[in-house]
């Protein structure tokens, strides 16, 4: 819909709302505000932002559609429980820092969750408007409209009240989300805070991980400043375990306590023949190389090299194949396939990118999952073989299992592959660290209070 | 937090070594282990150097380094009191070191730098050492004296038999392993086809023998598998389960593949990098 066709129907609504409150049938007539996007033949071949964002008249219209539930269903979706109705009711009076400051109070990073939360899951799946058109892609776009707030207020210098000094040292291992919003929580609460990465830039997977079309930079390293200006302290190349080890932090250097956030460590392989072949990837080593290194901008300045590929297999269903593939397709690969063992429905990827990833070419190939990696004389990649599946009977996930089909092995032609199947946990803090408890899995055992070892 | 070069040599005609401020990891450290460092915050590539020495009060690390591209070009560049933006580390599980009875240590090239403080930690160990260092010609043998000093015996090669032996380090490492006591153990760090067919040597002899692989990395903390190898027919991640490995199953065919896997993109910017040197007028 053109501006002036938005400005027409955000002024019929305003007129109409001065009346009387919209009724819900009103509302719900509404049509959901699309957001507005860089054309895909375009994008293909840049790393700008994919989703532009809403317009005033946008956001004011879409947040019309909000129908003021008493019991407010979406906030239970939310994992940190943002006050969405009432966000929501501020934008639609046009009162968008009011609207932001209600974020914040349980938000620390709302332009970032606006923009890679999976609502359909989260907030908009229990949305009563999702609910009445059964489709949670039809609720009112809270992410979008948290989005809209959150970039109008990146120029503003508010920041998070700090309470008095408590005296107590907070040490918070990794820069990630996670690190992050440990960060100014304990740093809100008075608390001395210093934040160790091992890497030479903050973020974790927001700036080695989530492309630049998805979440750019600028706004990760933004919310890092706001840490920074609350007095929190970060310092990098510090890889705790082998810099300094937990016991030594907390018994020589006079951390009271240390949180965890590491994220995700080593990444998974299948096990299959070929993958030590030049040209196959994990996911994170070809992110991190494109992202954190950009090596998209190889021979520009950046001094990280990354393969051309012109075929390329993307195996697995989550977001960071979806990412690995449209990063593929960016860096000028001309055919780009992803290969995902259940269908598209289990796919742990978010809609919204997985429509984003076929307009842009990307070929799904569900159901199939590679056998072995195929290399000529010098092992570099030359193509891979794949098997056919079929779904089975419901696994422990009530998701319907896949099971090969025997004989239906076939193969793509392909020059690189990229497996994104997972990661597990990362040894370096369980090498280093005795006493901390770990499960077979790796994973740090924490009581019902989230309290470790 | 920038590194401060506090003093900066050139050993020969591609190898140089500087003394780098960095407390935390002096302090921290152990033989076998190393760092991962970058020249800036916005483009620079990160590489993996190894730690060849440390002072505790001084506060500073030893790196030695071999000017095979453009990031170790733009250090070669670097001058005393000038920064390096990032060093993180020590990375990779330390040496295993304890008393074997006698050991041999056998370095190539820039493959002496990391044996050096591993050699050292082992005599200090009470082990009976016998090194053998190798080099193409004469002018490219680095750390003569400081091995003369920490080994009971020394052995030089050299391929055009410039200096020493004229022969490969494998020719006295097979006599060793011929003599009627045995080496205990070996040590072999070196390029990977020297610490193939060394290990090829001392497998015929049964010799158990550690080698520190120098794959190619990126985060150095066990998050990309880009540095993975085939060990035992599985694969392993040199950073975090290396960098030392029993070279005895290690797939170096492979990981020799591995290595060169970004060889003409690399060729190519350190080409573009020697040029630009040129026009500003640091080639004298
Ligand atoms: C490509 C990709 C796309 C994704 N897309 C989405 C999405 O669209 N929506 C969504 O909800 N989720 C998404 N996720 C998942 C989400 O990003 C993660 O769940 C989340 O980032 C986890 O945050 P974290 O802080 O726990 O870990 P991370 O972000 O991984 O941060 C951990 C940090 O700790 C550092 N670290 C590790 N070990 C040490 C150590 N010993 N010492 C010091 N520092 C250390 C690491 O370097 C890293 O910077 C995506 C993930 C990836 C990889
Ligand atoms: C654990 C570890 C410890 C190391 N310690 C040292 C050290 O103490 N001193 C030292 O000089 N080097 C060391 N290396 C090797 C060093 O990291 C590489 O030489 C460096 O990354 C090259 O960077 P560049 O940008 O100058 O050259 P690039 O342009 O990246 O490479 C130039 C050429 O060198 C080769 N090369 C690339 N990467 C490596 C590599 N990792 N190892 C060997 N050859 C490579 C390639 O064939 C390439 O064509 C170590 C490597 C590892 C993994
Ligand atoms: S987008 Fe994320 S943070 Fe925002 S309301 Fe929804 S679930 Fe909560
Ligand atoms: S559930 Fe949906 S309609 Fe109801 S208050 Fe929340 S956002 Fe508004
Ligand atoms: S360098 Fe990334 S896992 Fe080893």
């Amino acid at each position: 819909m053109s501006e002036d066709k938005n400005n027409e129907l955000l002024q019929h609504l305003l007129e109409k709302q001065k009346a009387a409150p919209l009724k819900p049938a009103e509302r719900f007539e509404i049509p959901g505000r699309d957001m507005p996007e860089q054309n895909p033949d375009v994008r293909r071949t840049n790393v700008s932002e994919v989703a532009l964002g809403y317009t005033e008249t946008q956001a004011r219209i879409e947040a019309m559609r909000c129908l003021q539930c008493k019991k407010a269903p979406c906030m239970k979706g939310c994992p940190v429980k943002i006050r969405i109705a009432d966000f929501v009711a501020a934008i639609t009076e046009g009162e968008y820092d009011q609207a932001l400051a209600i974020i914040k109070e349980n938000s620390l990073l709302p332009s970032v969750c606006g923009r890679v939360c999976p609502q359909e899951v989260q907030c908009q799946e229990t949305c009563t408007v999702g609910l009445k058109f059964k489709d949670p892609t039809k609720a009112v776009s809270i992410g979008r409209l948290e989005r809209f707030v959150a970039d109008l207020g990146r120029n503003s210098d508010a920041l998070p009240a700090v309470a008095p000094d408590t005296g107590m040292k907070v040490a918070i291992i990794g820069s990630g989300p996670g690190g992050i919003v440990a960060a100014a929580d304990t740093r809100r609460a008075g608390h001395d805070v210093t934040v160790f990465e091992a890497f030479h830039k903050p973020g974790g997977v927001m700036v080695y991980g989530i492309p630049e079309f998805r979440l750019p930079k600028a706004i990760v390293q933004e919310e890092i400043d706001t840490l920074t200006k609350m007095g929190v302290k970060i310092v990098c190349n510090f890889v705790v375990g082998r810099t300094r080890t937990i016991e030594q932090l907390m018994k020589e250097d006079g951390f009271d306590a240390v949180y965890i956030g590491v994220g995700a460590g080593l990444p998974r392989f299948m096990g299959i023949e070929g993958e030590s072949l030049v040209g196959v990837f994990s996911a994170n080593e070809y992110l991190t190389r494109a992202n954190l290194m950009r090596a998209y901008d190889y021979g520009k300045g950046a001094d990280t090299p990354i393969v051309s590929s012109k075929k390329v297999a993307v195996v697995g269903g989550g977001n960071v194949a979806i990412d690995s593939a449209r990063t593929a397709v960016r860096l000028g690969a001309e055919k780009v396939y992803l290969v995902y063992r259940r269908t598209e429905k289990e796919m742990p990827a978010r809609v919204e990118e997985v429509h984003h990833a076929k307009q842009e070419g990307i070929e799904f190939h569900i159901l199939q999952s590679p056998k072995r990696i195929i290399g000529d004389e010098n092992s570099r990649v030359t193509a891979i073989e794949c098997l056919k599946y079929e779904l089975g009977e419901p696994d422990d996930s009530g998701r319907r299992r896949p099971l090969p089909i025997e004989g239906s092995e076939f193969t793509l032609d392909v020059d690189t592959v990229i497996i994104a199947i997972g990661n597990g946990a990362n040894p370096l803090l369980a090498q280093t660290t005795p006493g901390l408890e770990f499960n077979k899995w790796g994973n740090i055992v924490v009581d019902e209070n989230c309290k470790t070892s | 937090m920038p590194h401060k070069i506090i003093s900066k040599k050139q050993l020969s005609e591609d190898v140089f070594t500087a003394e780098v401020e960095a407390p935390l990891i002096a302090q921290a450290r152990k033989p076998g282990q190393f760092v991962i460092i970058s020249l800036n915050n916005e483009y620079s590539e990160r590489i993996p150097l190894t730690i060849a020495g440390a002072d505790v009060d001084k506060g500073t690390i030893t790196l030695i380094w071999q000017r095979v591209g453009k990031t170790t070009a733009e250090m070669a560049d670097l001058k005393q009191g000038d920064e390096i933006a990032n060093v993180a580390g020590p990375l990779g599980r330390p040496t295993h070191i304890e008393k074997f009875g006698s050991v041999v240590c056998v370095g190539g090239g820039i493959g002496n730098a990391p044996l050096l403080p591993i050699t050292r930690a082992l005599k200090k160990a009470g082990n009976k050492i016998t090194s053998i260092l190798g080099a193409r010609t004469r002018e490219l043998m680095i750390l003569e004296e400081e091995f003369a000093q920490t080994s009971d015996e020394l052995i030089i090669t050299t391929d055009d038999g410039s200096h020493g032996r004229k022969a490969l380090v494998t020719e006295p490492l097979e006599e060793l392993c011929r003599r009627d006591e045995k080496p205990a153990r070996a040590f072999v760090i070196g390029p990977a086809i020297m610490m193939k067919f060394c290990c090829a040597v001392t497998k015929r002899f049964d010799v158990p023998t550690q080698v520190s692989l120098n794959t190619i990395m990126v985060d150095g903390t066990g998050m990309c598998g880009g540095c993975r190898i085939e060990f035992d027919n599985k694969p392993k991640f040199v950073c975090v389960d290396g960098p030392e490995f029993d070279g005895h199953k290690v797939n170096f065919d492979l990981m020799m593949k591995r290595l060169d896997a970004y060889k003409e993109l690399e060729q190519e910017r350190h080409e573009k990098y020697k040029e630009h040197r040129c026009k500003i007028g640091l080639d004298q």
